[in-house]
C-alpha cells in the first residue's frame, strides 16, 4: 500500500560482494549501530581482517561465520526518510537457491548482483529465473565492482545486453541496471562521480522511488482461516469469517459467491475491532459477515462475483521449485497446502525440468534439489485456483512431506 | 501505577504499521486453524504486550481462546508482575507460570552461583510446554534484535528435545505456514518477526497500550557494572567498591532483573521513547542485556537448547 512497506530481495553469485552491498547500504542508511559495528570490527580483528568485514552484520549463523558464506536467508530492517523496508539477504550458492526462492516469494523487488569482471553467469540466470517465475514485479542489476574495471561504460553495457538476452528468453520484459562499486559506496546510496556517463539514480534513491504495480484487477479473494463465534452475552448470535484479503476490494453490499460449494451471498459488514470498514483493499485481516447462514469452513474461499472466476479444481498442471535432496518422480504423495486448505495429492507425471545454462525447458522424469520444472498433480479433494500469473496468493502452494512435516516444494498454478 | 497516554494522533497512523498489523493478525490466526493447544508467551514485556494486543484483536469479538505463560526466573521487577496480574484480570486471559525457582527446588535445573538465570529458563519452559500438551508457543522475538533472530522462521519446528536447527530449517514461502508437526515436536511462532524496536513503540503509541512503568524515565538507585547501569534490588546489591548513585532511567527491555540493565533517559511518554528510539545509536539487546555479551554466537546457542 502506499506508504507501506518495501519488500526486497538480493541475490547474487559467491564473492559478487553482495554482503559487502547489503553492508553499505544499512550502514550508509545510518541502520547499523554503534554497538553492532563494534561486534563487527572485534569480529573482524579476531579474524585477521583488515577492516571492518559488513558482511558479518548479515552473516549470524555460527557456520556461517565459520565458513565465511551466507547458508540462510537473513532479513534486515531499514528506513530512510521516504520508505520502510525490508531487506531479504539470499545465499548465492547453487546449494542454497531454495533459500533464494524463499526470499523471493514475498519481495516487490529483486536486486541481482553481477561482478562487473565476470558478467553474467549460470548462477545469474538461476537467479533472474527465479525472479520471473516468482512474479518478483521489479527486478535491478547491480553490477558491482566497477571499480575494478576502471569505471567502464563498454563492460557495463556488454552485461546489460547479455543480461537482456537471458531475460527476454524468461520472458521479463523490463529491468533496471546500476554500476555500482559496494566497497567504496559508488552509487549505492550516493550517485557516483566517477561514472559521469552513467545517468541514472543511486540503487537507495531507485528502491526509494520505486512504484510497485497493484496486482492486476481481480474481483476479491478471501480465504476463510478462522470462524469467529463469541457466543458471549454481548455477542451472542455472532458469526463472522476471519481471513486476509488476498486479490482485489472486498466491500460491503458485495455479491459473493463461497467456493468450492458455489453457494451465493452478501457481504453485510467488514468487522475489525477498531471500528467496520466500508471496504478491505488486499492484504487486509478484517471478520466478514454474511447475509445467508450457510456452511463455511476454514478453506473455504468467499469470492467477487466477476471475471476471472477462479477455477475449482481437482487437476493441477503446475511449474514446481524443488527444494529438497530426495528427487521428485511420477506417482510421490504429499498434502498440499493451498491458502487456508491441506489436501492429499499425487504427483502424476514430471513433464519438463527447466536448464539454466540454455534457460528453456527440457524432458525430465524427475526433479533433483533446486530444479524448477512442470508437473501434472491430482488432489484428494478441490481446491480453488488462480493462475500464480494472475495472482500470487490463490496461484501458489506447497507440497509438504506427509511424515516428516517438512515442506518439499514450492508450486506455481500455470 | 497507570501511566495516561496520550490519544494516538493522526500523523502516528502510518502505513507500514498496518501493514505490520495484518501481517500478525494473518500468522496469528493461522495458529488457530492449524494447532489444538496453542499458548502465548507474556513476560510483561513490551513486545509480548503488543503480541497479546495483536492476538486479542485477531479473534476479536471472541475471547482469546487459549492462555498466556510466563517463564519466570524469580528475579522480578515489582512493577512489571503487578502490570501482569493487574491486566490478565482485566481481560480475563488465563495465565501459567513456568517457574526456574520451583525447577531448581524439585532438582530438574542446577544453578551455579554468580550464573545468569537466562539460559535456565529452558528447561521450566519445556517442561511447561509438555506439561500443558502445548502444540504451538507463540513468542514475541524479532529478526532485528539479534543477528541469530534474523535467520528465524515465522513458524519453527522444535523437536522433542525443544532443540532448533538452524540449518534444516523449513523453507518459508508467500504466506504460507508450515505448522505440521509430529507427536511430541512443537512449533515456536514468531508474529512480530518483521517489526523492530522502534515499530513496537511506534505502534503502542498509535494503540495507546499501557506498558509497566519501568519503561518510563524515573529515579533508580544504580551501579554501573559492565558499562551497563543495573538496579539495586534484594537479588542485585552492589558489590564491593561500587559506587551506588541515583540516576533518571528507564528500561529498554524486560527481563531477569540480575542481566537487565537501564539507559540513562528522560522520556516520559510514549511519544518521548519513540522520538529516543529513533535517535538511539545502541541496539536495545547491546545496551541492555549481559547474557548477549558473552560470545558471538551466544543467542544462537541458547536457542539451539529451546530457548525462544
Amino acid at each position: 500500500m502506499p506508504g507501506g512497506l518495501l519488500r526486497v530481495v538480493t541475490a547474487g553469485s559467491v564473492d559478487d560482494g553482495k554482503s559487502t552491498l547489503v553492508g553499505r547500504l544499512l550502514h550508509d542508511a545510518k541502520a547499523v549501530l554503534a554497538d553492532q559495528m563494534t561486534a563487527v570490527e572485534v569480529a573482524s580483528e579476531r579474524r585477521g581482517y583488515e577492516g571492518a568485514d559488513l558482511a558479518l552484520l548479515v552473516d549470524g549463523l555460527r557456520a556461517e561465520r565459520e565458513q565465511g558464506i551466507t547458508i540462510d536467508v537473513a532479513y534486515r530492517y531499514f528506513a530512510t526518510a521516504n520508505r520502510t523496508f525490508i531487506l531479504a539477504d539470499t545465499p548465492g550458492h547453487v546449494q542454497y537457491t531454495r533459500n533464494t526462492v524463499t526470499g523471493a516469494s514475498t519481495a516487490d523487488v529483486a536486486v541481482i548482483l553481477v561482478d562487473a569482471r565476470t558478467g553474467v553467469v549460470e548462477q545469474t540466470k538461476r537467479h533472474l529465473a527465479v525472479m520471473s517465475l516468482l512474479r518478483v514485479s521489479q527486478i535491478a542489476l547491480a553490477v558491482n565492482k566497477m571499480d575494478l574495471v576502471d569505471y567502464d561504460e563498454a563492460v557495463f553495457d556488454r552485461i546489460v545486453t547479455d543480461f537482456a538476452a537471458a531475460a527476454a528468453s524468461l520472458e521479463v520484459d523490463h529491468f533496471t541496471p546500476i554500476p555500482i562499486a559496494a566497497l567504496s559506496g559508488d552509487n549505492v546510496v550516493d550517485r557516483s562521480e566517477r561514472m559521469a556517463w552513467y545517468g541514472g539514480k543511486s540503487l537507495l534513491e531507485y528502491l526509494e522511488g520505486l512504484e510497485i504495480a497493484d496486482e492486476p484487477d481481480l474481483p476479491a479473494r478471501f480465504p476463510v482461516q478462522v470462524v469467529i463465534r463469541p457466543r458471549t452475552a454481548e455477542h451472542p448470535d455472532y458469526r463472522g469469517y476471519a481471513g486476509r484479503v488476498e486479490a482485489g476490494i472486498l466491500r460491503k453490499g458485495d455479491a459473493v459467491s463461497v467456493l468450492p460449494s458455489g453457494r451465493r451471498s452478501t457481504v453485510t459488514g467488514i468487522d475489525t475491532p477498531d471500528g467496520e470498514l466500508s471496504e478491505a483493499r488486499a492484504g487486509r485481516s478484517v471478520t466478514v459477515r454474511l447475509a445467508d447462514d450457510i456452511d463455511i469452513a476454514r478453506g473455504d474461499l468467499i469470492a467477487g462475483i466477476g471475471d476471472p472466476e477462479p477455477a475449482s479444481t481437482r487437476e493441477l498442471s503446475a511449474t514446481l521449485c524443488w527444494l529438497t535432496d530426495k528427487p521428485l518422480r511420477a506417482a510421490d504423495r504429499f498434502r498440499l497446502r493451498h491458502t487456508t486448505r491441506d489436501v492429499r495429492a499425487v504427483v502424476d507425471a514430471v513433464e519438463s525440468r527447466l536448464d539454466i545454462a540454455s534457460v528453456s525447458p527440457m524432458p525430465a522424469d524427475e526433479l533433483g534439489l533446486n530444479d524448477i520444472g512442470r508437473v501434472r498433480i491430482r488432489l484428494a479433494e478441490p481446491i480453488v485456483v488462480d493462475s500464480y500469473a494472475i495472482n500470487r496468493s490463490t496461484g501458489a502452494f506447497l507440497l509438504v512431506d506427509e511424515t516428516s512435516g517438512a515442506t518439499v516444494a514450492a508450486g506455481l498454478v500455470r | 501505577m497507570t501511566t495516561v497516554l496520550r490519544p494516538p494522533s493522526d500523523a502516528l497512523d502510518r502505513a507500514w504499521l498496518t501493514d505490520l498489523e495484518d501481517e500478525a493478525i494473518h500468522i496469528i490466526r493461522e495458529v488457530l486453524g492449524q494447532f489444538e493447544r496453542p499458548v502465548l508467551l507474556f513476560s510483561g514485556g513490551k513486545d509480548s504486550i503488543v503480541m497479546l494486543h495483536l492476538a486479542m484483536k485477531a479473534y476479536w469479538p471472541s475471547r482469546l481462546p487459549f492462555p498466556v505463560m510466563h517463564v519466570d526466573t524469580g528475579h522480578n521487577f515489582p512493577e512489571v508482575i503487578e502490570y501482569r496480574d493487574r491486566k490478565l484480570a482485566d481481560w480475563g486471559v488465563k495465565l501459567v507460570v513456568a517457574s526456574v525457582q520451583d525447577a531448581i527446588d524439585a532438582g530438574r535445573i542446577s544453578e551455579t552461583p554468580g550464573q545468569l538465570r537466562n539460559g535456565l529458563q529452558t528447561v521450566p519452559l519445556l517442561d511447561a510446554i509438555t506439561e500443558g500438551k502445548f502444540d504451538a508457543v507463540l513468542g514475541g522475538a524479532r529478526r532485528d534484535e539479534e543477528k541469530a533472530r534474523a535467520k528465524e522462521r515465522v513458524f519453527s519446528v522444535r523437536d522433542d528435545f525443544g532443540q532448533w536447527d538452524p540449518r534444516n530449517q523449513r523453507p518459508e514461502l508467500w504466506d504460507l505456514y508450515n505448522g505440521r508437526h509430529r507427536p511430541g515436536e512443537h512449533v515456536r511462532i514468531f508474529p512480530l518477526s518483521n517489526w523492530t524496536e522502534l515499530d513496537i513503540w511506534a505502534y503502542i503509541e498509535r494503540e495507546g497500550i499501557e506498558v509497566p512503568d519501568i519503561y518510563f524515565a524515573h529515579k533508580r538507585e544504580v551501579v554501573e557494572r559492565d558499562g551497563m547501569l543495573l538496579a539495586l534490588t534484594e537479588f542485585t546489591p552492589a558489590r564491593e567498591g561500587e559506587a551506588i548513585r541515583t540516576e533518571t532511567v528507564r528500561y529498554r527491555t524486560v527481563g531477569d532483573a540480575t542481566c537487565t540493565g537501564a539507559v540513562a533517559s528522560t522520556a516520559t511518554t510514549v511519544a518521548d521513547i519513540v522520538i529516543e528510539t529513533a535517535a538511539s545509536t545502541i541496539s536495545e539487546r547491546g545496551a541492555t542485556r549481559a547474557d548477549d555479551r558473552a560470545s558471538e554466537a551466544a543467542m544462537e546457542d541458547r536457542k539451539r537448547l529451546g530457548y525462544f
